[in-house]
């Protein structure tokens, strides 16, 4: 219910900042060159003659109902710009989601077994480092390194990422195997940039939580009663410290929202991202407002999702709820 | 002091102070340190893309290289940490201003206003910070003054829920209620005892949304809608890079390192700040030395992070 809330108010935020917004849209529509009668008519086609309340509501029916408007740069349904980009969003967002959390939970805990170590020391400096890299540049910077620099030096083919895009040119020719492996080929840079930035953050988290349930009384307690040291650090430490992790699921999808939007736009991925800047950049506002409202679906779900698996994963709020 | 000498002993934080003490003096004397202007370009075919270290024909000494159209790169990333660390502190007090109003207001007044301007909050910060920051770029002429204004009214959130929470923490301690009690107004009350005592949070926030800032500028440059070019911003220098990767790849290399740092800065001096000035956490770190930014209400700067709503 809240969550419907929200998104309704991001809703009518998104339509009041770009009604409010200075400029005409109907004379982007139209061009430089149209007269006044071509004015008038674009307006009435936009419905822009009608007062703001009624267009709001008439626009939020038509966007509850699934009708989201025409793309004015595309001349196409808004649904279908979004509809074929939304995949490719899915696969790197899925993909990127699961990598963060598989590296980041182990690299997190490996760091937490060996603090202070050299191996901890080493990888704390450089999750520091990569947390602070912006996704474009890190992004461009491993297109240096595995498009241009593995192909100036002569690397095996297998260390050679294309650049750009979903699939290589010629992938309809390729055998059906062939075309996945191309496919994969085609993900690998952008993945490695979402994963590298994601894996950094949620390790840095993961190590932390860690150590601070190590610290904390309870475990002391554990200790002191003689259970063995298995027993205290994985029923006891991983159960309480890997909780957090969970909460980190509906903190980290904006996050991974706002690269994506990056990365797609640096490796020419179809997606959202790409979608929303060209949008942004052409004032297509039907667009802008359709994937901004999408987007905190998103988010919003992503914090849903969260706050169910909490509850199923720590016992104390599953006794709250029933 | 005692929290002063906890900064100065903790390491992270005089890394990161050295840091971003570092870029400020680079872009304060950036007319003493490069006498050539950063937007100069001479004879462009002579004088693009040079490599580090390189003198061209002029006899100048490139020390860093030169751009596409023959800029120096030194110049130019010393005239940038200007703008970076300006947007960046800029932003950060817009957003601390307007975020600690909303959040100091709902706690104060509570009831149903309270829960408005919560609401109001939460869906902001439901709304990836990075769409929200598109869609107001490009509803304005592009300019410095419009990329600090919606960095600012784009951060406030996670200091306006930082702000509640302290707030309304206080006004349940004792020390408050006697405040309240020997006749002391709402004004009075919030400047001598609320604010100071609601601080440290904030004041962590500030250190970590700097970092975060600029690199959500660095962002907006790059995607050609952010500071508007020939201005030498860190974020165009590496959209610029990004068109020549294969000739020159140290156009696109040198302002995104610079990015980086100083962002690894910022989060280094939020995360020393914390525990300097938040005692518990100062103990805490001792028992567990060298932690993370985890365990705290207040993750690292990350433009992502951000917009999750826990730092402005």
């Amino acid at each position: 219910m809240a969550g419907a809330g929200i998104v309704l108010l991001v809703v009518t935020l998104t339509f009041s900042l770009i009604s409010l917004a200075p400029g005409d849209p109907a004379r982007l529509w139209v061009g430089p060159g149209a007269g006044e009668t071509e004015l008038a008519a674009a307006r009435r086609a936009l419905e822009l003659d009608r007062p703001l309340a009624v267009r709001y509501v008439s626009w939020l029916v038509d966007f509850a109902r699934g009708d989201w408007g025409a793309s004015l740069a595309q001349q196409r349904p808004v649904a279908h710009v979004l509809w074929d980009a939304l995949p490719h969003t899915l696969v790197l967002t899925g993909a990127s989601l699961l990598l963060t959390y598989v590296g980041g939970v182990v690299l997190g805990l490996l760091q937490a077994i060996t603090r202070r170590s050299a191996l901890d020391t080493g990888l704390t400096v450089t999750s520091l480092l990569v947390y602070g890299m912006p996704a474009y540049w890190l992004a461009i910077m491993l297109v240096l390194v595995f498009s241009y620099g593995a192909a100036r030096f002569g690397w095996p083919a297998w260390l050679h990422f294309p650049a750009l895009g979903v699939a290589g040119l010629d992938a309809d020719f390729l055998s059906p195997w062939g075309r996945v492996v191309d496919r994969l080929r085609h993900l690998a840079l952008p993945l490695a940039t979402l994963g590298a930035i994601g894996i950094a953050g949620t390790a840095r988290f993961v190590r932390g939580a860690v150590l601070d349930v190590r610290g904390s009384g309870f475990v002391r307690t554990a200790r002191a009663k003689g259970l063995s040291p298995q027993t205290v650090e994985t029923r006891h430490v991983l159960r309480n410290g890997l909780l957090p992790v969970i909460t980190l699921l509906g903190l980290s999808l904006p996050a991974l929202v706002s690269g994506t939007v990056f990365v797609e736009v640096v490796f020419a991925w179809p997606g959202m991202g790409r979608v929303m800047v060209a949008a942004v950049g052409a004032r297509d506002y039907p667009v802008v407002m359709a994937v901004t409202a999408l987007f905190a679906v998103l988010v919003v779900l992503g914090n849903l999702l969260a706050d169910l698996l909490y509850a199923v994963a720590d016992p104390r709020l599953r006794r709250g709820l029933s | 002091m005692t929290s002063v000498r906890a900064l100065l002993t903790d390491s992270r934080s005089v890394v990161g102070l050295a840091l971003l003490a570092g870029f400020a003096l680079f872009g304060v004397f950036a007319p003493l340190l490069s006498p050539i202007d950063p937007l100069a370009q001479t004879d462009v075919v002579t004088t693009r893309f040079l490599p580090p270290l390189t003198v061209g024909q002029d006899g100048i000494r490139r020390l860093l290289g030169t751009d596409a159209l023959g800029r120096d790169l030194f110049t130019r990333l010393a005239y940038g940490a200007r703008i970076s660390l300006a947007v960046g502190l800029l932003a950060v007090a817009v957003s601390l201003a307007v975020g600690g109003m909303v959040g100091v207001t709902a706690a104060m007044i509570g009831g149903l206003p309270e829960r408005a301007l919560m609401a109001v909050t939460d869906a902001a910060l439901a709304m990836p910070r990075i769409v929200l920051l598109l869609v107001l770029v490009t509803l304005w002429q592009q300019s410095l003054l419009l990329v600090v204004l919606v960095l600012g009214f784009t951060g406030w959130m996670g200091v306006a829920r930082l702000a509640r929470a302290e707030v309304r923490g206080l006004l349940g301690r004792p020390f408050v209620e006697a405040a309240r009690a020997s006749g002391q107004g709402a004004a009075r009350l919030l400047m001598r005892h609320l604010l100071p005592n609601a601080a440290t949070p904030l004041i962590v926030a500030a250190a970590l949304g700097v970092g975060n800032a600029i690199m959500l500028e660095a962002g907006l440059s790059f995607l050609g809608l952010g500071i508007p070019a020939p201005a030498p911003s860190w974020g165009n220098m590496i959209a610029n890079g990004r068109d020549a990767l294969v000739n020159a790849p140290w156009v696109a290399t040198l302002p995104g390192l610079a990015v980086a740092v100083t962002v690894v800065a910022c989060n280094l001096l939020g995360d020393g700040l914390r525990d300097a000035l938040d005692p518990q956490s100062r103990l805490a770190s001792r028992a567990t030395p060298r932690r993370p930014a985890a365990g705290s209400s207040v993750p690292p700067a990350r433009p992502d992070a951000a917009a999750a709503g826990t730092s402005p």
